[in-house]
């Protein structure tokens, strides 16, 4: 089975090296929304410091999130067309397919954050972070990036359709707008502060923010808690989706 | 000797609809297995039972010895599907494809390159080896598909309908390359909609229609059945086909009182032919225009089930 899964992860790594509008969409969105908070919206937003600062962390996150998010999609495309069929009629079962699936979300998601923090150095993004701090933003990012995507994977499964796919996907990049990634929580009217405080976004940003900043975070448990708990009903829900959908 | 293939009382249910009702056939090694049938007669869910993508409802089955259901694992090894939908990325060149398809039957990185080769070679594909899947014509396609349900080395090859839409030389490239498989001790199971593909190419032909074999024998056999030439006689009024009607009686493999046409078996020899104008109009008034043809699988159809293809 690793064996397998490290062969399905290939596939889906070069199959998302080659669709280039979605690798260049998937790579300079996050860098586009990086500049338009910073200098489009960052001069009206007072966070109590720079605000390139305050908003490196989030964007990392948008992007963490919406390179999960077209997971859905990819597994989709899987499903609806004859490989599905063809994998399980070789004994190649679910676990591997998504595992697989998953894999290649964490190499894109890599690149991706990468290039954000790149960019973000290049405009005045000073992070205080010493290396085993950026050891555990790796960390983090990692729990995140697995558990977005391998819950964007179940929602591929339960989506009828490639296009279905891509309009759910929608609904995991609202999450970052309504947490502490891009406006602290505090400037929000109360009835939405209940939600931003309590989602599983918020705790991963301020996390990273702690960790980027060196400020203390206090939060990290309750973010990986967060990731730990979505990967378990993800994989639950892929196990009974998968089972459904090729019955 | 043991059956490569064997059914016996499958059963599979949609949602209370039965797609098979009670299935039953055979196939030995090395032979080509066709099973005929219209669209919605359950010729894939068939196939998706025995490849134990399904689980039945009912009855069990055995492919290469092996039971679909307990020992799904085991048969999977020793089986391959090529099925309608085309399980190759475009994304991949056909090398890549085929590579992909060695490693994840468990050969090595060495192995899978050779038998990539190999099997790009076997099919006319060399050139086309470094390109994405993408870039490929139907036929090539299709090639590439059946290639890459060969890399295992199944023992048996399940083909749904294998030249659905291909132009009639990929169609004759694609028989001359299942014949080549039972050629080398392969088993195949293909289905088909047409009975001039089954003709070709199967050893043994079953039809199917409305979830239950309702016949089954070598292609001779079949179409004698249902008559393999058959003369259309096109009567001149409606008192001349109710006589007609009356002289050939059950010799009447279809009538059609609307359009005035019976069709009557004949070996197309000029003698019979004859033979029968003579019978059916002495008077010469009756008969208006006849034409020769060979049986349709709508023939087969309607003398097997009293319906068309069609229904």
């Amino acid at each position: 089975m690793p064996d397998v899964a490290l062969t399905m992860a290939g596939r889906c790594i070069r199959l998302s090296m080659r669709q280039l509008d979605a690798l260049l969409t998937s790579l300079l969105l996050p860098v586009l929304l990086m500049l338009i908070f910073v200098y489009l919206f960052g001069g009206a937003i007072e966070t109590g410091g720079d605000y390139v600062t305050y908003v490196v962390p989030g964007v990392i996150l948008l992007c963490a999130g919406f390179g999960s998010a077209t997971t859905a999609v990819t597994v989709s495309q899987d499903m609806s067309g004859g490989i599905v069929d063809r994998l399980r009629s070789m004994d190649v079962g679910g676990p591997s397919v998504l595992a697989g699936h998953v894999a290649a979300s964490v190499v894109r998601n890599a690149a991706s954050a990468v290039l954000v923090l790149g960019v973000a150095l290049l405009i005045g993004f000073r992070p205080a972070a010493a290396p085993l701090e950026w050891l555990a933003v790796a960390g983090v990012l990692l729990a995140f990036v697995v558990a977005m995507s391998s819950l964007a994977a179940a929602l591929g499964l339960l989506a009828g359709s490639p296009e279905a796919a891509n309009g759910i996907t929608f609904l995991i990049l609202f999450l970052p707008y309504a947490s502490s990634a891009f406006v602290p929580v505090d400037t929000m009217p109360t009835w939405l502060q209940g939600f931003a405080e309590h989602q599983p976004v918020t705790p991963v940003i301020e996390t990273l923010r702690g960790l980027l900043l060196d400020t203390p975070t206090g939060e990290a448990w309750t973010a990986l808690a967060w990731c730990a708990a979505i990967l378990a009903v993800s994989l639950a829900a892929s196990g009974a989706l998968f089972r459904r959908r090729t019955a | 000797m043991p059956y490569a293939i064997e059914a016996e009382g499958f059963h599979k249910a949609y949602a209370a609809t039965p797609v098979l009702d009670g299935v039953d056939l055979q196939v030995r090694p090395g032979a080509i297995f066709s099973l005929l049938g219209p669209n919605g007669a359950g010729k894939t869910t068939t196939v998706r039972l025995f490849c134990t993508l399904l689980r039945p409802d009912a009855g069990s089955a055995r492919v290469a010895g092996l039971d679909v259901v307990a020992d799904r694992h085991r048969v999977r090894r020793a089986i391959s599907l090529t099925g309608q939908h085309a399980a190759v990325d475009e994304l991949q060149t056909g090398e890549e494809n085929l590579r992909m398809m060695g490693r994840l039957s468990g050969l090595g990185r060495a192995e899978s390159r050779a038998r990539a080769r190999r099997l790009l070679a076997d099919f006319d594909l060399t050139d086309a080896g470094r390109r994405r899947v993408g870039t490929y014509s139907g036929g090539m396609r299709r090639r590439l598909d059946l290639a890459a349900g060969l890399v295992g080395r199944p023992s048996v090859v399940f083909l749904d309908e294998p030249t659905v839409g291909l132009d009639p030389r990929s169609r004759q490239a694609m028989w001359d390359t299942v014949a080549g498989l039972a050629g080398e001790g392969v088993t195949v199971f293909l289905t088909t909609q047409y009975l001039e593909e089954a003709d070709r190419l199967a050893d043994r032909v079953a039809v199917l229609d409305g979830g239950r074999i309702v016949a089954e024998g070598t292609p001779a056999e079949l179409k004698r059945r249902v008559a393999d030439q058959r003369l259309e006689l096109v009567l001149a009024d409606a008192d001349a086909y109710a006589s007609a009607a009356l002289v050939l009686d059950r010799r009447a493999l279809a009538a059609d009182p609307g359009r005035l046409v019976i069709d009557v078996a004949s070996d197309g020899s000029a003698a019979h032919v004859r033979g029968l104008l003579d019978e059916v109009d002495p008077d010469r008034r009756a008969v208006r225009r006849f034409a020769l043809r060979s049986a349709t699988l709508d023939d087969v159809y309607f003398a097997l089930t009293g319906h068309g293809a069609d229904a």
